[in-house]
């Protein structure tokens, strides 16, 4: 026998989802809607920000969705959903009370407690709040163990802005600073006009060697929101940022995910801006 | 274990014996080439080629088939879903020492982390009977420069070298060892050593080298023509169909996909077989394709053959068959390629 397989081959498949019932679901937007879950086996979840989950409904198929809520070990957990092709067409169609299946959690995900004491920079770009609700929410429960609080989020329109109830929120908040812009105004949009970028004018100077800033949005986004953070000084590796990826299985094995040598799905999403840059196909 | 000598008079009695076993594979004729296939009974021993030069699928098909399934549903789901680990006791007969180290190969990468249990449970059934070769099948092949024309240690159960009138029997496992404990097997001797000796001297001089430089350098030299144009230059023949990565014995990106039944309800999940050089491979929603450009494709499948599998199982990532190059209607060598990377460091 090789030395693989030595071991004996194990019993259980590793694509057994399990269940998840919809305990509360919200439309957030036209094209996006939230839901949270609970987990009929009462065995709970425990995960950290910026891990996901792959969803599966069975006879349509499975999809990659990241966890938005805070980290921890919950009995809940919960997704926000853009409405794009069969899977999270299908998802939106589903109904409080329903079941899917759910296999996870995937990625590396981020441990908060490694940049404890710092100054905190989230920018999040159109969908790419919902992997960085789950950072944010977390800074922000136990914000005693972090310095400055700074939180820039930038939509396309009014209308597209993700978890309204959570920005006044934080916007209220006297320990954080929140900013949000949209590219393209509405008539009834107060509020500040342009791309994310011109919100870093906002941002106070902070010490770069002591801040973490995590930029998750499209590609082209972080592409511009990353010169930003290396003018103001910050250090690629304490630049992360969430990358997407087509992945089938979430087990280091179908080689979608590849990038390189790197799968995505073990040893992403998050990566710092560091290692995107030796990974060369990045963004 | 001392190897032992099977008489070929005696080798339709080692298939009936194989048989008694279970399933039998082994290399028979397809048209003008050559297919592992199931040997459904002891009258077809005929069939069986053991002269075979090379096969057009790998024995790969038999541990990670084309179509498998992974999970059945009722009702949709998710209750009622239930794994398909299946298996059932297998010998493939005459596996050649390039198969027999890219199935080392797929055991390594498929034992990693999650550990596959639908191929591990296949392949712990698996009775592997290799089958030492002379000469290269063709000129596409160099199975010499990446190690791969002696069988791995460990890396089957019985291994057969042709002396002419009988089989030199190479004794690797306990399994091996049991099914060689019959009166066909007798001890090898002086002669059937010396047999043996020259078959493998014979050999080494029949596989030549054909890469300049040892196989040991070929991450390295990989890495650094990253940005050479060789990829470029290759790419604009290649038709993105698959084919190289379908032959591929070391090959095992997959697509899951799901498939209802008639009543709309039960189905099937199911793992097919997938290609890095397919167009839609690396597509995410939104259509942002992050290998969009074919060079970046054919770079990505010639890294992981020289240089990601071996980094991420220890083990090679190519073994030097050539069905990629054969079976390629444009002609694309992943050795000549391995040949051109070497002068963009000399240049
Ligand atoms: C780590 C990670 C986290 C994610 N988190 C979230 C999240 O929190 N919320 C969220 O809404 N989404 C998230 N996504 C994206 C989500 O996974 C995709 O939108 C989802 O997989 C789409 O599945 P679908 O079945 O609905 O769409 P599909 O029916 O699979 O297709 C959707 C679109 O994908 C493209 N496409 C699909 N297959 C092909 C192909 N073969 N060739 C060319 N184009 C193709 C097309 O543009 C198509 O319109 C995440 C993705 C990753 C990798
Ligand atoms: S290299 Fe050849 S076999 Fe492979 S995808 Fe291109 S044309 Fe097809
Ligand atoms: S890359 Fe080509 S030569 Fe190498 S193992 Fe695969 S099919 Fe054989
Ligand atoms: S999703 Fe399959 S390897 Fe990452």
């Amino acid at each position: 026998m090789t030395q693989a397989l030595k071991e004996n081959p194990p019993l259980v498949s590793a694509y057994l989802p399990r269940a998840a019932k919809i305990v509360e679901k919200r439309k957030l937007t036209d094209g996006e809607t939230w839901f949270r879950f609970t987990f009929p086996d009462a065995q709970g979840v425990k995960y950290l920000a910026g891990q996901f989950m792959e969803v599966s409904l069975f006879g349509i198929g499975g999809a990659p969705i990241s966890i938005c809520s805070a980290p921890g070990q919950r009995d809940d957990l919960e997704m926000c959903v853009r409405a794009v092709g069969d899977v999270t067409r299908a998802m939106h169609a589903l109904n409080v009370g329903d079941t899917l299946a759910l296999r996870g959690p995937f990625g590396n995900g981020f441990d908060m407690d490694t940049v404890a004491g710092k100054d905190l920079l989230f920018v999040a770009g159109g969908l790419g709040l919902a992997p960085c609700r789950s950072f944010i929410l977390d800074a922000l429960t136990r914000r005693g163990q972090f310095g400055r609080v700074t939180i820039l989020y930038g939509g396309r329109t009014p209308k597209d802005l993700l978890f309204r109830d959570d920005l006044a929120v934080w916007a209220e908040r006297k320990d954080a600073e929140f900013f949000v812009t949209v590219d393209r105004p509405d008539a009834d949009w107060k509020g500040r006009t342009g791309v994310i970028t011109t919100l870093f004018r906002q941002v106070a100077k902070s010490d770069p060697a002591r801040t973490a800033a995590f930029i998750i949005g499209p590609p082209i986004m972080f592409k511009f929101a990353v010169l930003e953070a290396l003018g103001r000084g910050l250090g690629k590796t304490n630049i992360h940022c969430s990358l997407e990826r087509r992945m089938k299985c979430g087990l280091g094995m179908c080689g979608h995910c590849q990038i390189r040598n790197v799968y995505v799905c073990q040893e992403g999403p998050i990566f710092s801006y560091a290692d995107v840059i030796r990974l060369r196909e990045g963004i | 274990m001392l190897p032992k000598v099977l008489s070929k008079d005696r080798f339709a009695d080692f298939v009936a014996r194989l048989l008694g076993g279970g399933r039998v594979f082994a290399p028979v004729a397809k048209g003008p080439q050559f297919a592992f296939a199931e040997i459904a009974g002891p009258d077809e021993v005929s069939r069986i080629r053991m002269d075979y030069d090379i096969s057009i699928l790998p024995p790969k098909k038999l541990f990670m088939p084309q179509r498998e399934t992974l999970l059945t549903f009722k009702d949709k789901g998710p209750e009622g879903v239930r794994a398909e680990v299946k298996s059932q006791p297998t010998a493939i007969l005459g596996v050649h020492p390039y198969d027999l180290h890219a199935i080392a190969t797929l055991d390594a990468a498929f034992s990693k982390g999650a550990r596959d249990a639908y191929y591990l449970a296949k392949r712990g059934a698996t009775t592997l009977i290799g089958l030492n070769v002379k000469a290269p099948a063709n000129e596409n092949q160099f199975a010499a420069d990446m190690n791969a024309i002696d069988p791995p240690a460990g890396g089957y159960d019985l291994f057969l070298t042709d002396l002419g009138d009988r089989y030199y029997v190479e004794i690797s496992t306990g399994a091996g060892e049991a099914l060689a404990d019959d009166d066909m097997f007798t001890p090898a001797g002086a002669g059937d050593h010396k047999g043996k000796r020259a078959y493998d001297a014979a050999k080494a001089a029949h596989f030549t080298r054909k890469l300049p430089y040892d196989t040991r350098y070929l991450p390295e030299l990989l890495d650094v023509s990253y940005d050479s144009l060789i990829w470029e230059a290759a790419a604009r023949r290649c038709f993105s169909c698959g084919t190289c990565t379908n032959v591929c014995p070391t090959c095992y990106c997959f697509d899951v996909l799901d498939k209802l039944s008639m009543d709309a309800h039960s189905g099937t999940r199911e793992r097919i077989w997938d290609s890095c050089q397919l167009e839609g491979f690396a597509v995410v929603a939104g259509g942002e394709n992050f290998r969009e450009e074919r060079p970046s494709r054919l770079r990505h499948r010639m890294f992981r053959k020289g240089k990601y599998i071996f980094e991420r199982t220890g083990r090679t990532g190519c073994v030097g068959c050539g069905r990629c190059i054969t079976h390629c209607v444009a002609k694309i060598s992943i050795l000549e390629a391995f040949q051109q990377i070497a002068d963009q460091v000399g240049a």
